[in-house]
């Protein structure tokens, strides 16, 4: 029930025979995932199949029907969910960035640490001005949303996300509303996460970018989990004919 | 100078005796007119920030969970938008009047009520403006994205600071023009104070013209006149309001 009770040998998530169905529609079936502390993890497969939706149900921006998620030690499907406590374990990168658009980089990156960690603002500011180095936007501290690109406002978002030090990092289609020019700046900015032992989970359609920096692949489709494995066995050895149809739609 | 101003409409009352600006002359006159303004600048003033506030909780709490906490804010503004603000004002001070407590004055024997016409005023309008307020500011926050939120949720802000921090910031920017609207409304509404005695501009027009007819169409003029520039400042700070809030690279 509470974080102690985590043991670091243990997988950080695990996902046990998850049901999730908006309305009558049943989007996931059954999904299971363990995680370990500093892996990446890929989630691939067609639309609909449920990607976003089961890293979505993670950091319990949706709820789940049945079965279980434990985020270091936190029951994410418990009723009695202390989301704070897994919010700040878990940050979230979405499709569309989601900036705040009435502030500047800077104090999008600052906002949450000083609202919700009450921490002092001249640390937050500190801290999220290393951030903003560390996404290489030096410079774009006073630029608002609006006058970023959309790959330079990813970059923000990602920063947002980290100052509240997170343990796992989700990325949810990151890259999918991108031009492709500023595609590969995300990216750059999520393999030097992963470098340095972050944990992540990615649903991305980006086949070359999983290959490189995913530990473990997840093909999903209509709602379960087709197949897994490293990405060598995964990409170059897929077993199940769904998996295989789908690559050679895309690579 | 000041000699030569009230000599012209002395001259012109006596020339032309429908154009009494007797107000211009008389210092008696002069000094209701003044007392009618600051009764006027002092309900207008506060009509306009309670009836804000009234908007923002409003619109937060139609935002609750709880379907009762709802259904009471949706009836509330069922019940302002959809009756007459004069008629609720006589029902604040008539009737809801009749049931809050007064204290004794000073002379040992008069009774005096602890909410004032004045205060009924205020507190009638407020409601009155209120709740069309709360159904501006809902627009507003129907205009801001779900998704960011749902951002601010995953930043584990609570429902409140979401609120203050991300959704209210940016709907207001949205709702301003029809706040403008509304609470330029609000002000030509405050002349219905009359209704309960309250001593503002309209009033005291109103007393001036009873008392010397021949002022009638002077004291309308000054009545016009002085809502043209009193709305006209409230537009004017309003709009630079508008602009100051303008975000880089965001909206129109």
């Amino acid at each position: 029930m509470n974080a102690t009770q985590w043991d670091p040998t243990r997988p950080i998530i695990s996902i046990v025979d998850v049901h999730k169905s908006f309305g009558d529609l049943e989007v996931l079936k059954g999904v299971s995932i363990d995680v370990m502390k500093g892996e990446v993890i890929c989630i691939i497969g067609p639309s609909g199949s449920g990607k976003s939706t089961l890293i979505r149900c993670i950091n319990a921006l949706n709820d789940i029907q049945s079965g279980s998620i434990t985020v270091e030690g936190l029951e994410v499907h418990d009723a009695k969910l202390d989301k704070l406590a897994l919010r700040r374990k878990v940050g979230m990168v979405f499709q569309q960035y989601n900036l705040f658009p009435h502030k500047t980089a800077l104090e999008n990156v600052m906002m949450a640490p000083i609202k919700v960690l009450k921490e002092p603002r001249d640390e937050v500011e500190t801290r999220a001005r290393a951030l903003i180095k560390k996404v290489r936007l030096e410079g774009k501290e006073d630029s608002y949303p609006g006058e970023l690109s959309g790959g330079q406002q990813q970059r923000v978002a990602i920063a947002r996300s980290l100052a509240m030090n997170p343990d796992v990092m989700l990325f949810d289609e990151v890259t999918a509303a991108l031009d492709p020019e500023t595609v590969k700046e995300v990216l750059v900015t999520i393999k030097d996460l992963a470098e340095e032992g972050m944990t992540c989970l990615l649903v991305t359609h980006e086949m070359g970018f999983a290959r490189e920096i995913a530990d473990h692949i997840y093909f999903t489709d209509r709602g379960v989990i087709v197949e897994h494995g490293p990405p060598e066995t995964f990409f170059d050895d897929a077993k199940d004919p769904r998996t295989r149809e789908f690559l050679s739609q895309i690579l | 100078m000041l000699e030569l101003f009230t000599q012209f409409f002395v001259d012109l009352a006596d020339n032309h005796p429908r154009w009494n600006f007797i107000f211009f002359y008389e210092p008696r006159q002069w000094a209701r007119i003044v007392k009618g303004l600051q009764y006027t600048l002092v309900l207008s003033f506060a009509c306009v920030i309670f009836s804000v506030i009234i908007g923002v909780v409003g619109a937060w709490l139609q935002g609750s969970p709880s379907v009762w906490v709802r259904r009471c804010v949706q009836g509330y503004i069922q019940f302002f938008r959809n009756t007459p603000p004069f008629v609720q004002l006589l029902f604040f001070y008539f009737a809801l009047g009749q049931f809050t407590p007064s204290v004794t004055g000073p002379d040992g024997w008069t009774e005096i009520p602890i909410i004032s016409n004045v205060g009924w005023a205020i507190i009638s309008l407020s409601f009155f403006a209120g709740a069309f307020n709360v159904e501006i500011f809902r627009s507003g926050i129907e205009a801001v994205p779900e998704s960011t939120q749902e951002a601010a949720d995953a930043l584990g802000f609570s429902r409140l600071q979401t609120y203050t921090e991300v959704v209210l910031p940016l709907a207001f920017r949205v709702s301003l023009p029809a706040l403008n609207n509304n609470l330029v409304n609000l002000v030509k509404t405050t002349t219905q104070a009359i209704g309960i005695a309250v001593p503002e501009l309209l009033y005291q027009c109103v007393s001036i013209w009873n008392d010397y007819p021949s002022a009638l169409y002077p004291t309308m003029l000054l009545l016009f006149v002085s809502f043209i520039v009193l709305v006209g400042i409230l537009v004017l700070g309003m709009s630079r309001w508008e602009r100051a809030m303008r975000i880089p690279g965001y909206g129109g």
